[in-house]
């Protein structure tokens, strides 16, 4: 097995693809000539050539637009957001035309579109550049969002989304794509809906996704290890579906759980994941549900207080310690 | 009440009694007697549906919005016509008219209103949202140019798999002013995508005048020219018009894969929508004078009854027709039962719908 970056695996899984249905069209701001804003696209024009691999105009509306459209006749777009802070310009079309067509049209249309590009914080640029729509996005009837955090994941959801018949957005990390780690090299998809216990333990269960599930397994390795505590780390991999089963047997063994997320705490991913963990296993807590989210504000530039708004290492060993006490 | 400012339509309105300009183009010539017949009887069929459909709101059996196609019958009439097996359409919410065209039937149009399970989308599109894509009729959208990058993308994709053929985006003149549309204008002449966009323009985005809500250039089809596209001015009134020049629009698509844009001037007789009580922003007169001297049925009809192709006693068999079709639809919406509460979460995802060997998602996706 290889061990390869996750911007690498997001490659191969587009390669992949692209050999493999000759309808999967790369489409999205400086994917093709400039090889990628992040080099995740980097020597795919060179390979599959200009009707595969199409570089397109800052102008989100309409590129996206363009590509539901398309994938209603059978085409299969997988676009790039250079950040899906960007996906703000074009709403209507992700949310009102991806989410609803099939709905309105009583099942006759389908659209199987992919979205993709970073979406987090953490990186210095503000607050116009650092949104984690996953919450947002997922409430709406219609998508399906993931967000992987390993190699291994990105690669194996990239695969099934691009498969997948609806639409699906798929939410990386910039601060990820240089992270390293084992993906095989023969086809392979990591199933839509399907949680991934990245820890094993048994006195704590965190629950996160995307990068925040790095940040509480390094955690989880400091409160073993200082604090003698057994911690469960259950990596949500998609938000919409959710596996809810597999938090709740990790719930119901640990008898306690601290939900971790990127996202700002009003309506953040975990807040309907509290609601499942009290509604289906109540008289299994043994503490209140704890969350970690970022400081509730617009993301801030300057970079020492960036670290901090966002879930950190220490901060999540804190409040697992409060869960635990 | 201030005086409404002057409708941009003096082309249209100056276009003379009598035979059309139009008669003698090729792409109107070469219809059979039969083809005009049916073409009449369709936009017929048009009007005694919609004005069917404001006695069943009236009755208050349509809920929401209702925005009505009277008036403006020669525009879907005249370019869809044309349309070929390769060729697609897409609209915004005024969209009865082409659905009718696409030969979607009365019943599941009519029941579709009324929120029936026998709609054309089970009951969960409503008015605004029509679809057919068997008919490659893509809806039916709601938002105002929403649809303007997804027709966009219909024509991307007929050309990216290598057929002639081209998708005819429908707007209206409120939705020029979207950013998306503006978008979509510079993707389909960035890219030659084979996209005509035709913007119906009856003078009001809702009850605000052109004038009141567009700078343009004399015309809002020559904004084309700052996407270096081609584009032409229709007088909406006469059908056969409204075939011959879309007709080349229609070539250009096929033959060169380039855009264009066409504004079609026309006038809708209602509201904005019946929502609207419309007594604020147009003259009554006003109304009455397109009634009188635009009408698009009425202006072929009397085409027709003087290349005689069509008789008095024809066109009174065809109008009886599509009224009795009308009243039965409305019949068949009437009794149709409703969606139950299971199909609230029916067809919201593919996967879901389809579950299968094949499909390979698990995990919770519709949520309580």
């Amino acid at each position: 097995m290889a061990v390869i970056s996750y911007r690498e695996a997001l490659r191969a899984a587009m390669r992949d693809e692209l050999n493999r249905d000759k309808n999967v069209v790369i489409m999205g701001e400086e994917v093709a000539q400039f090889n990628g804003a992040y080099k995740v696209t980097e020597g795919l024009l060179k390979e599959f050539g200009p009707k595969r691999i199409v570089d397109t105009p800052i102008s989100e509306a309409g590129f996206i637009g363009l590509g539901i459209g398309a994938s209603m006749l059978g085409i299969r777009p997988v676009m790039e957001l250079m950040f899906w802070s960007f996906s703000y310009v074009a709403f209507d079309q992700i949310v009102n035309n991806a989410g609803n067509i099939r709905y309105m049209s009583g099942g006759l249309i389908n659209c199987p579109i992919v979205i993709r590009g970073p979406a987090n914080g953490g990186t210095n640029v503000g607050a116009t550049h650092s949104h984690t729509p996953e919450a947002i996005l997922a409430s709406h009837p219609g998508i399906k969002v993931v967000c992987p955090a390993t190699p291994y994941d990105a690669k194996g959801l990239l695969k099934a989304a691009i498969r997948d018949n609806d639409p699906v957005y798929v939410m990386e990390n910039t601060i990820l794509y240089n992270d390293k780690g084992e993906v095989p090299d023969e086809d392979y998809i990591v199933p839509i809906g399907v949680a991934d216990v990245k820890r094993i333990g048994t006195d704590l269960t965190i629950v996160a996704h995307g990068r925040a599930v790095i940040t509480s397994l390094k955690a989880a390795e400091i409160l073993e290890k200082d604090h003698g505590v057994s911690v469960e780390v259950v990596d949500l991999r998609s938000i919409r579906p959710l596996d809810e089963e597999t938090i709740l047997k990790s719930v119901r063994k640990t008898h306690r759980a601290l939900l971790v997320e990127e996202n700002k705490p009003f309506c953040g991913v975990d807040a309907q994941v509290a609601y499942l963990i009290q509604s289906k296993a109540f008289d299994e807590l043994d503490a209140p549900v704890h969350r970690v989210s970022s400081i509730d504000a617009p993301q801030i530039y300057c970079k020492r207080m960036e670290d901090l708004q966002m879930p950190s290492v220490e901060r999540v060993v804190a409040e697992a310690l409060k869960v635990l006490a | 009440m201030a005086k409404p400012a002057v409708l941009t339509h003096p082309e249209s309105l100056k276009h003379p009694a009598g035979p059309s300009a139009y008669a003698k183009d090729p792409v109107n010539a070469s219809m059979t007697k039969e083809a005009k017949i049916a073409l009449y009887t369709k936009m017929a069929r048009i009007r005694h549906f919609e004005q069917r459909c404001i006695r069943i709101y009236q009755q208050g059996k349509i809920g929401g919005f209702l925005h009505l196609y009277v008036g403006q019958e020669a525009v879907a009439a005249g370019t869809i016509s044309l349309l070929g097996k390769n060729d697609h359409l897409i609209t915004g919410y005024r969209d009865h008219g082409h659905g009718l065209m696409v030969g979607m039937g009365m019943n599941e149009c009519m029941a579709e209103l009324t929120g029936k399970v026998t709609g054309c989308s089970q009951g969960k599109g409503g008015s605004m949202h029509y679809f057919a894509p068997d008919k490659n009729y893509w809806g039916g959208h709601g938002i105002v140019g929403g649809q303007a990058p997804l027709g966009t993308g219909l024509a991307y994709a007929v050309k990216y798999q290598g057929l002639k053929g081209s998708c005819l985006t429908f707007m209206g003149d409120g939705a020029v002013n979207q950013g998306a549309v503006h978008e979509a204008y510079n993707l389909a002449s960035l890219w030659d995508l084979p996209v005509i966009f035709v913007v119906e323009n009856n003078g009001y985005s809702m009850g605000t005048s052109q004038e009141r809500s567009t700078a343009h250039p004399g015309c809002l089809a020559k904004r084309a020219e700052g996407y270096n596209m081609a584009w032409d001015v229709i007088n909406g009134h006469d059908v056969y018009e409204v075939r011959a020049k879309t007709a080349l629009a229609l070539k250009r698509a096929h033959e060169e894969s380039k855009p264009t844009v066409l504004e079609i001037f026309t006038y809708r007789y209602f509201g904005h929508s019946m929502a609207d009580p419309d007594k604020t922003y147009r003259e009554k007169e006003e109304i009455k004078t397109y009634r009188d001297k635009k009408d698009p049925v009425l202006l072929f009809e009397q085409e027709l009854l003087h290349e005689k192709v069509l008789t008095p006693e024809l066109s009174q068999t065809i109008n009886d027709a599509a009224m009795a079709e009308a009243d039965k639809a409305a019949i068949f919406a009437d009794e149709s039962p409703d969606p139950t509460l299971a199909d609230i979460t029916k067809h919201i995802y593919w996967e879901e719908d389809n579950r299968g060997p094949k499909t390979t998602s698990r995990g919770t996706i519709i949520f309580e």
